[in-house]
């Protein structure tokens, strides 16, 4: 049978205070888990848009007057949109390489620097995100 | 008395199945996310791009698999959050049940998506 261990509610307040590293990597792939769900189900509903649009006619798909078309050019034209897909994929990097990195702790690669490792997926993940600021912003202006 | 001898129960398989739907997710979330946003740009999407990509046979096989393996892994995530967070009893039977309605409702919604766009009459 698994263990399972007490380790109080994250909400208690003021405990972040004895947080280490390990429970902070904790925290941040639970919380990013929740955003990247939570926008799995957004992105299907706006993306459903696609089935009301393929009965419109080829003139107007060509045209790009259709509802999928108009929906996801006029949300693309907000720039509070822009803004939230550069959260989205910081929030997606971070749980892509914290995650990659559970895996190889879970093959038993790389115990001895978990704390180091943690650290570098927070750096890699800003400097993925800054980098990708350009071209996730391009044409919002 | 029947015995199980395989290592592996109920909650194992669960375990493994969400570490291999993670190392399928690595390399497809990193795809999709670098198809749609560097190769092709937020600001040039329309249904025509989309159904061109989503006729071709073998990325609606991996846009599905991709649905599939992202639904079990988030909402099994969710499931497992809450259980951690002390979930039990008839909550947690309730919990369940709905979680396991949405993904349903999810993956229907997004295979009748993919199907619009690839001319499948199935949506």
């Amino acid at each position: 049978m698994s263990q399972s261990y007490n380790r109080g509610l994250i909400e208690d307040f003021s405990r972040w205070r004895e947080f280490e590293a390990g429970m902070w990597a904790w925290i941040f792939h639970k919380f990013t888990g929740w955003v990247l769900i939570g926008y799995l189900f957004t992105h299907i509903a706006v993306l459903s848009t696609a089935i009301p649009a393929s009965g419109a006619e080829t003139a107007v798909l060509q045209a790009g007057n259709d509802v999928y078309t108009q929906t996801i050019v006029s949300l693309e034209g907000l720039l509070l949109v822009r803004v939230l897909e550069v959260g989205l994929l910081a929030v997606a990097v971070f749980h892509m390489l914290n995650g990659a990195r559970l895996l190889l702790v879970d093959l038993g690669v790389g115990l001895e620097s978990q704390d180091k490792s943690f650290y570098a997926s927070l750096i890699l993940t800003g400097a993925i995100t800054v980098a990708s600021v350009p071209t996730f912003i391009a044409g919002a202006f | 008395m029947a015995q199980r001898y395989s290592s592996f129960d109920k909650g194992g398989r669960m375990w493994l199945l969400q570490r291999v739907t993670a190392a399928f997710l690595l390399v497809v979330l990193a795809f999709h996310f670098f198809l749609l946003h560097f190769v092709h740009h937020a600001d040039e999407v329309s249904f025509l791009m989309s159904a061109g990509r989503m006729e071709t046979m073998s990325y609606y096989s991996l846009m599905v698999l991709f649905l599939l393996t992202a639904t079990f892994h988030g909402v099994n995530g969710v499931y497992n959050a809450l259980v951690n967070q002390g979930l039990t009893g008839t909550k947690r039977t309730v919990i369940k049940w709905t979680l396991v309605a949405a993904s349903v409702v999810l993956v229907v919604q997004g295979i009748r998506t993919a199907n619009a766009w690839a001319g499948i009459p199935l949506y």
